[in-house]
């Protein structure tokens, strides 16, 4: 597993092995959830709100490194840092970087939760 | 184990509410810290696993809010956290937490950590409970203390040891340092007072005074002497003790009508017989304490001391001389002695040193474990003056009846039957309040029987302090030949009209003597000052008896004594006595 990892399979494997049928609905909730966290940090960014681009960026990190997204989670991390320092000039950049690696990591997803 | 979950973040909480129940644990699940609280609140987790950053109340307020609802009961608190600066996982802890699980979760370490603090949970608990039954334990031993004392006091009360020449100074639960300090009235007059320490303390020492307490009153009560109630308590102890345990004692027995005290001292530091001029007479032990000898190797003998009005007597045990200093020094019996050579005028032995064990130990109070007893000598009169006793409810029992009773031989010397005689007559309803007069018609009426009687003692002896200690030799030494000698009591009661009436007539073997002339002598022997030693005796008999009519050759001696049951005070009327109380209501 490298800092580039997409998808972290033998998490997915575990949690996939502990939540039996509720897997899909875990990976449901992570996606909705997911949305819900890129729209917050594309809003608190427009609102140039710093504090509350970090807490976004700080959850949405918490539970892509749950997940089994390392690559995506240390983007959230990247992000948190800026939003922390108060320096969101490049922050859009990262939010654009977040915004791909998240639609890699569902369309992975769609494969896995089809694979299984 | 009841598991409280409280995350914001649905994906996380749902992997971890799985990985929880997967080990076997109920899951409750809140999304914020308001939520988490009220859950807590409601459900009582066993443990409690909470997000750092929430919305609306965040996870540092819900861990005080949660520690402070849980009080006593340890409910473990895990901070869950993505976080990875070291300083903000730092104040997770300041806020309560006990620990911290760090994104992404991992079964193994979360398993082993809920593992962990279940043990420290359920050893707190153990502890809690233990520590609760101790505290219960000790609120009902002290309980049991205060329940102890008040039926000690209904058995030992505190009979008159608040009379005005009595001083004393003993600890509230001085009953469980292994004190007791007793005093009754004696029923002919007179004050006893016994002050005992036991070996050891608390329970046993406790249970032990209470037969004292039983044996001192209802003895005292009777008119047994000092020396018989002595000879009880050792005996007594000396069953109910277990080996190595015993008490100390020392037995004051204060005569104000013959001026007379007689003292008992078995292992109790020294006491002091301290004259109005500061002049002073020691108390020392002579004795082993009560109940260490078996009754046949006792001796209740006592020392008896002439006594004049304004002297005191003081009795202590050993926590006086062995209060200490803030050195660790000991004030010593030397200290006592010191103070009371220091006496100023007009300053009480026992005042002065209850202020110089103030001084010496430094503590106001004084100490916890001493007791300090004075008896003042006063006049018979102030001592009757004090002792009026309430009237009681008129009963039902014995007011018509002839006893005659005999005391023969060898018996007169061992066999003191005043006790039995007083106890017949306080059977009679209404009669007990007039205890000490009727005591004291028995007596002297036994005395002279026995004294001038039997043994033929000169009652002129008495008169003079050497001849005092004569007679007292004499009488031991003439009590080993009784043989042939009786002492006859024959009392009759029969109820009257406002009371009732008791004869008694007492008769001897002795040779008599001139009763007539003898009562002259008495009279003449008007000494001016110190204390008469005989012969008020019979002055009082005249006085208290409607009759007194002496037989033969002055051994048989019969008086009528009458007696009401309503007290006719200083002249007034018992109707104006009602009447008086009517109007007051």
């Amino acid at each position: 597993m490298t800092d580039k990892t997409h998808l972290d399979e033998e998490a997915l494997a575990e949690l996939q092995d502990v939540m039996e049928d509720e897997f899909d609905v875990l990976i449901q909730t992570y996606l909705a959830d997911s949305r819900t966290r890129l729209d917050s940090l594309r809003q608190t960014l427009e609102a140039a709100d710093a504090d509350a681009f970090a807490k976004s960026a700080h959850s949405f990190k918490g539970s892509c490194v749950n997940i089994g997204a390392p690559y995506l989670g240390v983007l959230c991390m990247e992000a948190e840092q800026l939003g922390k320092a108060g320096n969101l000039a490049a922050a859009p950049a990262i939010v654009d970087a977040i915004e791909s690696e998240f639609a890699e990591v569902s369309a992975r997803l769609a494969v896995f939760g089809g694979a299984s | 184990m009841k598991v409280l979950i409280a995350e914001d973040s649905d994906s996380d909480r749902l992997i971890l509410s799985a990985f929880v129940r997967k080990l076997g644990h109920e899951v409750f699940e809140a999304s914020d810290g308001i939520e988490a609280v009220a859950l807590f609140a409601d459900v009582q987790p066993d443990i409690v696993l909470l997000d750092a950053l929430m919305p609306r109340m965040d996870g540092m307020e819900a861990a005080r809010q949660i520690k402070a609802l849980a009080g006593e009961q340890l409910v473990p608190l895990i901070f869950l956290s993505s976080l990875s600066d070291a300083s903000e996982l730092a104040r997770c802890l300041e806020a309560g937490g006990d620990d911290f699980l760090v994104k992404p979760y991992n079964r193994v370490i979360l398993e082993a950590k809920i593992n962990a603090f279940n043990r420290m949970r359920t050893m707190h608990r153990v502890l809690s409970a233990q520590r609760d039954q101790i505290r219960r334990q000790n609120e009902t031993m002290v309980e049991e203390q205060k329940v102890a004392r008040r039926v000690f006091d209904n058995v030992a009360h505190t009979g008159c040891l608040n009379a005005d020449n009595i001083r004393h100074h003993a600890s509230p639960l001085s009953v469980f340092n292994g004190d007791v300090l007793f005093a009754a009235d004696r029923p002919g007059g007179g004050t006893l007072i016994f002050l005992g320490d036991f070996t050891g303390h608390g329970l046993p020492a406790a249970i032990g005074a209470m037969p004292v307490a039983e044996i001192f009153y209802g003895m005292a009560f009777k008119g047994f002497s000092a020396a018989d109630i002595l000879r009880e308590i050792n005996r007594k102890l000396r069953i109910i003790l277990p080996p190595g345990m015993f008490c100390c004692g020392a037995m004051l027995d204060a005569d104000f009508k013959l001026g007379q005290l007689r003292t008992w001292n078995g292992g109790l530091p020294d006491g002091w017989l301290v004259r109005a001029d500061g002049e002073r007479t020691v108390i020392a032990s002579k004795h082993l304490p009560l109940g260490v000898h078996p009754p046949e190797q006792f001796s209740a003998s006592m020392t008896v001391l002439p006594v004049v009005p304004g002297d005191q007597v003081i009795v202590m045990t050993d926590g006086f001389p062995e209060s200490s200093n803030e050195q660790g020094q000991q004030f010593g019996e030397a200290g006592v002695r010191q103070v009371l050579d220091q006496l100023q005028p007009g300053e009480t032995p026992f005042h002065a040193l209850m202020a110089h064990i103030r001084q010496f130990t430094g503590k106001p109070e004084a100490a916890d474990d001493l007791t300090l007893c004075a008896l003042e000598i006063i006049h018979q009169e102030q001592y009757q003056a004090q002792n009026d006793r309430p009237p009681e409810s008129a009963l039902f029992g014995p007011v018509d009846w002839h006893c005659v009773y005999e005391v023969r031989e060898r018996t007169l010397a061992d066999f003191n039957p005043l006790p039995l005689l007083l106890h017949i007559c306080m059977e009679v309803p209404g009669l007990r309040r007039k205890s000490g007069e009727v005591y004291t018609l028995l007596s002297e009426l036994y005395n002279n029987a026995l004294e001038h009687g039997v043994l033929e003692l000169p009652s002129e002896w008495k008169a003079s302090p050497d001849g005092f200690g004569h007679y007292y030799q004499e009488r031991k030494r003439r009590l080993t030949e009784t043989g042939g000698h009786y002492i006859r009591f024959s009392l009759s009661h029969q109820p009257t009209a406002t009371g009732g009436q008791l004869q008694v007539v007492c008769e001897d073997s002795g040779k008599g003597f001139d009763f007539a002339r003898y009562f002259e002598k008495v009279s003449e022997m008007q000494l001016p000052s110190g204390p008469r030693y005989a012969g008020r005796g019979l002055e009082m008999l005249k006085r208290m008896a409607r009759q007194l009519r002496v037989h033969g050759r002055g051994n048989h001696v019969e008086l009528v004594y009458d007696w009401e049951t309503t007290e006719t005070n200083d002249g007034v009327e018992p109707g104006h006595n009602e009447t008086l109380r009517i109007a007051d209501d």
